[in-house]
């Protein structure tokens, strides 16, 4: 248990250090609130109407700038090699490095997300939804973006392989997650949309780290 | 414990490219094999093969009665010059967490710092250490979280004349302590040990 406690300390410093933290969540968001309205017009109705929905890309966004060094480092440091050799299995080692990932990057960008959706004009009462579909999704982008970097290792161009790999993925928790928050806002019934959105990643946490490990071994072989 | 470290008629291929066939090795405990060879010839990939990294080509690798995967898991540390350490985190944070990581505890980490003199060195980042204070970090590993099977690859290169002495100092106890040790070398180790030439039996 130390070990792994151990290791999700490090990995959680470490994605901080390469473009987590609070100060970079909030500091794309306001990026992501200053520039949508320029784009789309000022109108507050139609802000207001897909705030929600530009925080998801955002975060979506946000989860894959920072995935192609989940394992890219490690990977050619030597680092890997060394995780291997430990009575933790690489599967659970794979599965702490996303965990320190949705740690470190997910987690300040579900915090700031309500906000910049409030600011566009969403409804304050959207608040905890967004925050919790953003947490929700958050870890489901990490888990599902982990095998995507862990694919990509070792190939020139990594990072556009594992946006390739991880995009089409990425589809079903913003259809799920965008569809709770529009029929929230809308007063519809939405619990489906989120209990989708959570069965989505509870998947991804169970299988990823499997197919994470298997392509590492690979790339190392 | 491993009782002894039994390769058997190893093949191994790169990239479908044969590197050796039919390497055979039985080393005691107690006892170190230098890995002697070109550039290229496999010696890296011998010890990643032992360390279960490369698959084999053909034949076997034994850990005397331990089974394959308790052995990698616990007995064996991996060294070379992939050592894993981020140049961005404090040599103290980097040796903590791999010594943690290879079942030592912190003390045990702190001892083998001071042992390998990196005490004053401990709050730099890894960045600032010369190339032969970090290899001493990293093989500080070595001493924290005792394991009966060193992989060396190369562990003398960065290493000045008298860190080379000590390290054969360190070496040497390792083996009377019932250690084995395996290292590609191309300067012959301050410590007796049994050369195996690697790329010699490739047609």
């Amino acid at each position: 248990m130390s070990r792994a406690m151990a290791l999700l300390s490090r990995e959680a410093a470490l994605a901080w250090g390469r473009g987590g933290g609070p100060m970079v969540s909030l500091a794309f968001y306001a990026g992501v609130a200053t520039l949508l309205p320029l784009a789309t017009g000022p109108e507050p109705a139609r802000l207001a109407a897909i705030a929600p929905g530009a925080a998801w890309v955002a975060l979506a966004l946000a989860a894959l700038l920072s995935l192609d060094r989940l394992f890219e480092r490690d990977y050619e440091d030597g680092a890997l090699d060394l995780l291997t050799l430990s009575s933790v299995p690489l599967e659970i080692a794979c599965a702490i490095k996303c965990l320190g990932q949705w740690l470190a990057t997910a987690a300040p960008l579900a915090f700031a997300a309500p906000v910049a959706a409030i600011a566009l004009g969403a409804k304050p009462h959207l608040a905890p939804l967004i925050f919790a579909c953003a947490l929700m999704g958050g870890l489901a982008f990490a888990f599902v973006g982990g095998i995507g970097a862990a694919l990509s290792l070792g190939a020139r161009r990594g990072g556009l392989l594992t946006a390739v790999i991880v995009l089409p993925l990425f589809v079903p928790p913003v259809i799920f997650g965008g569809g709770a928050l529009d029929s929230f806002a809308g007063g519809l019934p939405w619990k489906a949309g989120f209990a989708l959105l959570a069965a989505y990643a509870a998947a991804a946490v169970a299988l990823g780290p499997i197919a994470m490990a298997a392509a590492c071994r690979n790339a190392l072989s | 414990m491993i009782e002894a470290l039994v390769i058997e008629n190893l093949a191994l291929e790169r990239g479908g490219r044969l590197l050796f066939s039919g390497l055979s090795l039985e080393l005691p405990a107690g006892r170190a094999a230098a890995l002697v060879g070109r550039n290229g010839a496999g010696k890296t990939s011998l010890l990643r093969a032992i360390a279960g990294l490369v698959p084999l080509a053909e034949g076997a690798v034994r850990f005397g009665s331990l089974d394959a995967v308790d052995a990698r898991a616990e007995h064996i540390h991996l060294a070379g010059h992939q050592d894993g350490q981020k140049p961005a985190r404090t040599a103290w944070e980097e040796l903590a967490f791999w010594a943690r990581w290879s079942g030592a505890s912190e003390t045990a980490a702190r001892e083998a710092a001071a042992r390998l003199e990196l005490t004053r060195l401990l709050d730099l980042e890894v960045r600032r250490l010369s190339a032969g204070q970090r290899r001493r970090l990293s093989l500080a590993r070595l001493l924290a979280a005792p394991r009966a099977l060193w992989l060396l690859d190369e562990p003398l290169s960065p290493l000045d004349a008298d860190w080379r002495a000590r390290f054969g100092e360190i070496m040497g106890e390792h083996l009377a302590g019932g250690g084995m040790i395996v290292a590609a070398v191309h300067d012959p180790l301050p410590i007796p040990a049994l050369t195996v030439e690697i790329g010699e039996t490739a047609p």
